[in-house]
């Protein structure tokens, strides 16, 4: 601890230091997002036949952008898509990167670092990319799977119309995302003692029932974090569905809730409704992250 | 101090768990149905990058008729083309993101190290209110900044410039929360007290003492950043309207969407998707042993 003779120094250093980060969350966070606020109580009032520089007018409109962005029913369709795809999607990437992070735990693994490093690979392709890649394996003069399909006789499934979209789309985040979360896990479990293993092997434990009863319980923490933040970006997904909308017509222009604001801002030129629509959505992904928090925390104080 | 790398492995203990074959020494034997599953996951992550590989070669011809992984005999011919194609405006592209991604992410990690290290060593007052209403920010749908931050740059004349892009990449809360852990963990107290013993000021104690310390840790932001500026869409979609401004992954987007009604396009798309996910592959495995990922999971242990 310092004396107090060095303690009136150091006062303002910590805020000297936090200055830059304050002020570009100033400029670039609040202030935006205190705009966005703005915007959405307001709205464009057309006076006589909209023609002049006077005929359009700015004015308070209450909560009408909200009661009309809540009654859309496209933003409900829309988030609708999103949770089914999420439902999809989370559970097989969480599970498969659990899975592969628990078998490159295994003693005596082969080509571990190799296929450490290539399941992490996707990791560094960007949305875009990865979509527009498997957006072409999907198109069935291109897949392999339709060739070997075909061979024998059969026909593929579509995946870019219909239901299948639901699959095209999160096989594209299952790619994109498992092995990031399976190097989150994996740090984890190499960062447990190793005398527990021993132990457990001691008392005549299988490799299986050590993963299932010591190993899964001990990285619960990094699953929750990787559950976390899985969850806010798949209620953030957006460059994947514009990708695949070139390649299929089945894909909509306000698939997701966040291309629906896109669309309402800058195709359509309506800022306060879509200004409405995206604060709708930040308070949803606020309430669903605090109460999946919360839950957490609750699950955590009962437990011990 | 525990690092874990992306490379490093930790040698597996080997108790005689595997009874009977007396042909080979049991600890030596490998545990292959993992090693199997393992290598199933490897490759279908190899599949869209060994398409696009194969696909890159394939001349306009072949792209649709030629079965999906032979090679083709195009890639000279798709590269000059991509290179010819309006004035060279692709290698536009990846300058432009090489320059957002670079400067963002140097300045991120520049900013994340200084506010970093104010919360994890300083005692001071709304320490706890300034990191939770930073981490926030995580919390907050890109489209609710975008938006109005697009009509913000509009006002102030910004709109459709590189700082457009580049300004509001600096901010990462992600990038704070992990400097804070590792400065908590990797800078001791007593060296802090004893700089300022000597009478180190806070500036030069944070420049020469805590700074040098904190180096592997921001090279792991640094690198999040650089990759999350140079795969973001979003914002450089909304921000930007001229071309020439764009960053790769808007540019070949807006190729693809151009292929979509001039499908003689879409040979070019596919080559400048390998080229632009070279450079991130590149610079991961060139700098694996440097970055800790240990920091993602909080496992900092000093």
């Amino acid at each position: 601890m310092a004396s107090p003779s060095t303690r009136p120094p150091r006062r303002l250093a910590p805020y000297g230091f936090l200055a830059p980060a304050t002020l570009l969350f100033a400029l670039f966070f609040a202030l935006p997002i205190g705009y966005a606020v703005y915007l959405s109580f307001r709205a464009v009032r057309v006076k006589g036949l909209g023609l002049g520089s006077h005929a359009r007018q700015e004015v308070w409109a209450g909560l009408s952008n909200y009661s009309s962005a809540l009654a859309d029913s496209e933003l409900l369709a829309g988030s609708g898509r999103v949770l089914l795809y999420g439902a999809l999607l989370v559970p097989t990437m969480l599970g498969l990167a659990l899975f592969f992070a628990l078998l490159l735990d295994v003693p005596r693994v082969r080509f571990s670092a190799f296929s450490r490093l290539v399941i992490f690979l996707p990791y560094a392709v960007p949305g875009i990319v990865a979509s527009l890649l498997w957006g072409f394996l999907y198109l069935p003069t291109v897949s392999p799977g339709y060739f070997l399909l075909t061979q024998a006789g059969m026909s593929g499934p579509d995946l870019l119309h219909g239901n299948g979209l639901y699959l095209a789309m999160a096989n594209i985040a299952v790619w994109g995302g498992t092995g990031f979360n399976m190097i989150v896990i994996y740090t984890s479990l190499r960062a447990l003692p190793a005398e527990v293993y021993e132990a457990a092997r001691l008392d005549g434990c299988s490799e299986l029932q050590i993963a299932l009863r010591i190993k899964i319980p001990m990285v619960a923490p990094s699953l929750v974090l990787t559950f976390f933040f899985s969850m806010i970006a798949t209620l953030q997904v957006f460059a994947e569905p514009m990708t695949l909308k070139p390649l299929t017509n089945s894909m909509t222009s306000t698939w997701s809730p966040l291309m629906k604001v896109y669309r309402d801002a800058f195709v359509n030129g309506n800022v306060f409704s879509a200004a409405a629509t995206s604060v709708v959505i930040a308070l949803a992904t606020l309430v669903l992250s605090f109460g999946f928090l919360k839950l957490v925390n609750k699950r955590a104080d009962g437990g011990s | 101090m525990s690092t874990t790398t992306l490379g490093t492995r930790r040698t597996a203990p080997a108790p005689g768990t595997t009874p009977g074959n007396p042909t080979a020494p049991p600890r030596r034997r490998a545990a292959w149905v993992p090693t199997l599953l393992l290598l199933l996951g490897a490759l279908y992550c190899l599949v869209p990058i060994v398409w696009v590989v194969t696909a890159a070669t394939k001349s306009r011809a072949e792209l649709f008729t030629t079965f999906t992984y032979a090679p083709g005999t195009g890639f000279l011919d798709n590269l000059a083309e991509l290179s010819g194609y309006r004035g060279g405006v692709y290698w536009q592209w990846m300058a432009n993101s090489a320059l957002y991604a670079g400067v963002g992410a140097l300045l991120s990690a520049a900013v994340s190290g200084l506010t970093g290290y104010a919360l994890a060593k300083y005692r001071f007052r709304g320490r706890d209110t300034v990191f939770n209403v930073l981490l926030a920010g995580v919390l907050m749908p890109p489209i609710t900044l975008a938006v109005p931050q697009y009509l913000l740059m509009a006002k102030a004349g910004l709109a459709d410039t590189h700082w457009s892009v580049l300004l509001p990449s600096i901010l990462s809360p992600y990038g704070i929360y992990l400097a804070r852990i590792y400065a908590e963990a990797a800078v001791p107290d007593e060296v802090v007290e004893a700089a300022r013993v000597d009478g180190a000021k806070d500036l030069r104690l944070f420049r020469s003492v805590a700074l040098p310390m904190m180096v592997p840790g921001l090279v792991t932001v640094f690198l999040f950043q650089f990759v999350a500026i140079w795969n973001n869409f979003l914002l450089p979609y909304i921000m930007l309207g001229d071309d020439h401004k764009f960053p790769v992954t808007v540019g070949l987007y807006s190729l693809l969407a151009q292929g979509a009604n001039e499908p003689a396009l879409y040979t070019l798309v596919i080559t400048g998707a390998l080229l632009s996910v070279v450079p991130l592959i590149a610079l991961f495995l060139g700098l694996q042993r440097y970055w800790r990922v240990d920091l993602l999971s909080g496992a900092v242990k000093s």
